[in-house]
């Protein structure tokens, strides 16, 4: 395959940054997305250029890590993440755009790596459970329903990578904040911090600077782990409940 | 085993929670709810006045009755033309706490994303993206639609208080008249169509089960309301109502 690639290219946070155009045209259908901008890095390190900065860690579509905005789509084509993308979901020939994630609370640091402390800090305000840890507790000491433990796994799938805010037209985490609310607010683990958790993770979600829910749906399509729209519903519930609950 | 989760000095996570108020009004989550509720206000009252509209195929007889009620609603428990008055002070408060919420939640949203993407493409139904502009030829609309039919302050012709029967005619006799009012009650379709499903999702009220019937209501609301409401310019037009 050969490709034609328009490339966000920025030399740091503070530099403006602007679109490059490069040809890559030894790609094989069987190579994922981030394997053929491999093959343009090493091209532009044999060229004595300076390679393309991407976020990459378990290339198994289980870490988060990789994002990148293709063709206008988080995560590309197909509803999977960047390094499970495969060349065969383009044609020979293309041109493909590849952009870094659009947020306000997500900066650029070098071409497409962007900044995603931000999802830390909203995890850090209340997506945890406040226990002793130590050697793992006996399993059946806290009995969870089937329905009630299917539904924090749904939500538990969530791996942060943050596709939910750059396909947002507002620039929004909710999707993001509501997987890990309805993850551990819906288990017993979870049910002593209920009602702080879901007021504190708001909160901390607004201070980031993400944008408001329009509703329009662009998240969950975005998802690669198919958290379901519905999540953002079920954090509205749980956030007018704990407003009328919480003690302050 | 001595347990400390949370420094001492630091004040907690609690200490630092605003009271409910203005967590509601701080929270984009709680702004939201405030459209919400203030939408399905506004809602509630287009369907009331759209079916009040619809008296106007029966004649003027009927029709105007139906406007002196509106004025005596209420009593006698409430004094004259009270009713009518907590209706719109009710109303005013629902348009101007929904406007200012989606305002500031607007202006929030755009910040959140300073540089736009190369590559777009053209995304979500014509109802979502046509929610604020929508909303803005709506709140227009309002105002002229007052200054129309309310006060007579814009009215074509003599505007004759206690006739709404002939007011409402001569709106709809003109050119102008038809073309605002059908653009306005075109957007206001498509604005109930995504904004009624929209607040079942703030209201938590949606789920998985549920999404068709809600989804069915605010297709249905968008279009019972559309036509009822076009039905009386459409009347007067075709000479049914004259």
């Amino acid at each position: 395959m050969k490709l034609t690639l328009r490339v966000w290219r920025q030399q740091n946070a503070d530099s403006p940054g602007a679109m490059a155009t490069y040809q890559v045209d030894d790609v094989s259908q069987d190579m994922s997305f981030l394997e053929m901008l491999d093959v343009l890095n090493e091209e532009l390190i044999l060229k004595g250029e300076e390679p393309v900065a991407f976020d990459h860690d378990c290339r198994e579509g289980i870490c988060g890590a990789c994002s990148l905005v293709i063709n206008g789509d988080a995560h590309g084509p197909e509803r999977t993440t960047t390094c499970q993308l495969h060349m065969r979901s383009f044609q020979d020939g293309d041109t493909i755009d590849i952009e870094p994630w659009r947020a306000a609370a997500f900066p650029v640091i070098k071409d497409l790596v962007v900044d995603r402390s931000a999802f830390d800090r909203v995890i850090q305000a209340g997506g945890y459970i406040t226990a002793p840890t130590g050697s793992a507790p006996e399993a059946h000491a806290t009995p969870v329903p089937k329905a009630d433990a299917d539904y924090a796994f749904e939500h538990a799938e969530c791996i942060g990578c943050g596709a939910c805010v750059a396909a947002c037209p507002n620039g929004a985490a909710m999707l993001f904040t509501s997987a890990k609310v309805n993850h551990l607010n819906v288990l017993p683990q979870g049910s002593p911090e209920r009602e702080t958790r879901v007021l504190d993770m708001v909160s901390q979600m607004d201070a980031e600077g993400f944008g408001g829910c329009t509703l329009t749906g662009e998240c969950a399509t975005a998802c690669p782990k198919g958290i379901p729209l519905f999540s953002i519903t079920a954090m509205n519930k749980e956030w007018l409940r704990a407003s009328r609950k919480v003690k302050r | 085993m001595a347990l400390t989760t949370r420094p001492e000095q630091r004040p907690t996570q609690a200490e630092r929670r605003p009271s409910i108020a203005l967590s509601f009004w701080q929270s984009t989550l709680g702004k939201k709810i405030v459209m919400g509720v203030t939408g399905l206000i506004m809602i509630g009252y287009l369907c009331v006045h759209m079916l009040g509209n619809t008296k106007i195929f029966f004649g003027p007889e009927e029709f105007n009755a139906y406007g002196h009620w509106l004025r005596v609603m209420g009593a006698p428990v409430l004094h004259h033309q009270w009713g009518l008055w907590i209706a719109r002070v009710v109303l005013l408060a629902s348009v101007i706490l929904h406007g200012v919420s989606a305002y500031q939640l607007s202006r929030r949203d755009i910040k959140a994303r300073p540089q736009k993407y190369v590559h777009t493409k053209p995304r979500m139904s014509y109802a979502t993206r046509t929610m604020r502009w929508g909303g803005v030829i709506l709140g227009l609309f309002i105002v002229w639609h007052v200054l129309d039919l309310t006060t007579g302050t814009t009215h074509s012709g003599g505007f004759q208080e206690g006739h709404p029967y002939q007011n409402v005619v001569d709106t709809f006799s003109t050119w102008y008249g038809n073309v605002i009012y059908i653009v306005a009650m075109l957007a206001m379709g498509l604005h109930v169509r995504h904004g009624f499903w929209s607040a079942a999702q703030t209201l938590g009220a949606g789920n998985r089960t549920r999404d068709r019937a809600l989804k069915a209501i605010a297709n249905a609301l968008a279009i019972v309301l559309t036509v009822g409401f076009i039905s009386v310019p459409v009347g007067v037009m075709t000479g049914v109502v004259s």
